[in-house]
């Protein structure tokens, strides 16, 4: 069986096996391997006030990117808004309805369970707790990383508008603006090193 | 810094879910993590074959994605049919340059380049090459950031023929091109995380798993 290291003391980089001890870094400096350049760990310490803070901006923001229209096109005194529901809905009705599963997938569903996990995983860190089911939400949320893609939709959307205002007049809407302002927060939300996050709950082992 | 120590000869393990560092003494090419009871391995599991499974299929696919229609415009009865690529020759021509240098980015340069740089990470690395690794490892990362980018034309389909319902006026429907194309996204970025960046380094030993000499002696 393994025995457990003090595992504050070494790092092992990812995409060479190289190993290192772990020295402590100032604010906003990055350890970066010397063999094969790959970021080792960043600034040991993660804010967990700023990183909850997040969440609920974006757990409120993501409300209203999904309520409102996102894009409102006018042609001959006819009409048409859709919000990203609106979209999927009529893309699973389509012939290529499969595009409307992965799109839910990446543009709503991991997203919102994303914010849902990092609200569930915070706040009772914050409270100096470790939840329950801390082990499998934090797996879920590294699972998850790489297929949620609001950035993508966000930037979808756009060439979707620009594409349209050569034939039609289109009006981009409130959704629009959510959405590009959920890319800002997820970006950053996500670019919070998770091993760290392992790292700080391990203090509250008991 | 060709001898920097390597956590596999010093019979060490970092777990790719938490970080931890885990003594790995009994040389098990398979165990769990103590902090998070992830699986963790010394390499990811047949690392190679699984990439090359998910590569060549997505190459496959490639094929129909570039030759079918995405999408299906109807003005005023007149029905054009647009492919990846000649939507975004349809976008230069209408004077949107800027537009057709984001999509042929996104939608011609980055799948091209996942390819192509994928198969040369999988070639070079089964052959043990010693050219140019930190570079090459670069490039895995490049390659890791980038690929979801591609699902750009994806999104702007599904809202196309949602916003461009106007029955016989003006109608936008997707072609089947497009499922191809979103399934050769997919796989790429199946390829690419099966591959262990880790086997770029592993150059040195001609079997990966040799029983230990007699004149190594440990520590």
């Amino acid at each position: 069986m393994q025995s457990r290291l003090n595992s504050a003391s070494l790092v092992i980089c990812e995409y060479c096996d190289a190993v290192y001890s772990r020295t402590p870094l100032k604010r906003r400096e990055k350890a970066h391997c010397l063999q094969c350049g790959s970021e080792l760990y960043r600034n040991a310490h993660v804010d967990i006030d700023v990183m909850l803070a997040l969440t609920l901006a974006s757990a409120i923001t993501f409300v209203i990117a999904n309520c409102y229209p996102i894009v409102e096109l006018n042609m001959s005194g006819l009409s048409n808004r859709a919000t990203l529901w609106d979209t999927l809905l009529f893309t699973l009705d389509s012939n290529v309805g499969v595009i409307a599963v992965f799109a839910a997938a990446s543009a709503f569903f991991f997203p919102l369970i994303q914010i849902l996990l990092f609200a569930y995983v915070l706040i009772p860190l914050r409270a100096g707790r470790k939840p329950r089911a801390f082990i499998g939400a934090m797996h879920a949320l590294r699972e998850m990383q790489p297929w949620s893609m609001v950035e993508v939709f966000m930037l979808g959307a756009v060439v979707s508008v620009i594409k349209l205002t050569a034939v039609a007049a289109v009006a981009p809407q409130i959704g629009l603006w959510g959405f590009a302002t959920l890319t800002i927060l997820l970006a950053v939300l996500s670019s919070f090193d998770l091993h760290e996050l392992w790292d700080q709950s391990e203090a509250l082992d008991v | 810094m060709n001898n920097s120590s390597r956590a596999r000869d010093l019979k060490l393990i970092s777990c790719h879910a938490c970080g931890l560092v885990l003594d790995n003494r009994e040389e098990l090419n398979h165990a769990r993590c103590t902090r998070c009871d992830e699986h963790v391995y010394t390499r990811k599991p047949n690392s190679l074959t699984r990439s090359w499974a998910y590569l060549i299929a997505a190459t496959i696919l490639y094929i129909p994605a570039n030759l079918l229609p995405i999408m299906l415009t109807t003005k005023m009865y007149n029905t054009l049919s647009s492919t990846i690529v000649s939507g975004v020759i349809d976008l230069w021509q209408d004077g949107a340059w800027d537009l057709a240098i984001i999509v042929f980015t996104a939608s011609v340069v980055v799948p091209i380049l996942k390819l192509g740089l994928m198969t040369f990470l999988l070639i070079s690395t089964q052959r043990r090459s010693t050219w140019r690794q930190r570079e090459r490892t670069k490039l895995y990362r490049i390659i890791e950031h980038i690929g979801h980018w591609s699902m750009l034309d994806v999104f702007v389909v599904a809202l196309l023929i949602t916003l461009v319902h106007f029955n016989k006026l003006a109608l936008v429907q997707a072609g089947s091109g497009i499922v191809a194309f979103a399934a050769v996204v997919v796989l790429t970025m199946l390829s690419s995380m099966n591959f262990d960046p880790r086997l770029i380094w592993d150059t040195d030993e001609p079997k990966p798993r040799t029983p230990p000499d007699n004149d190594k002696t440990n520590g």
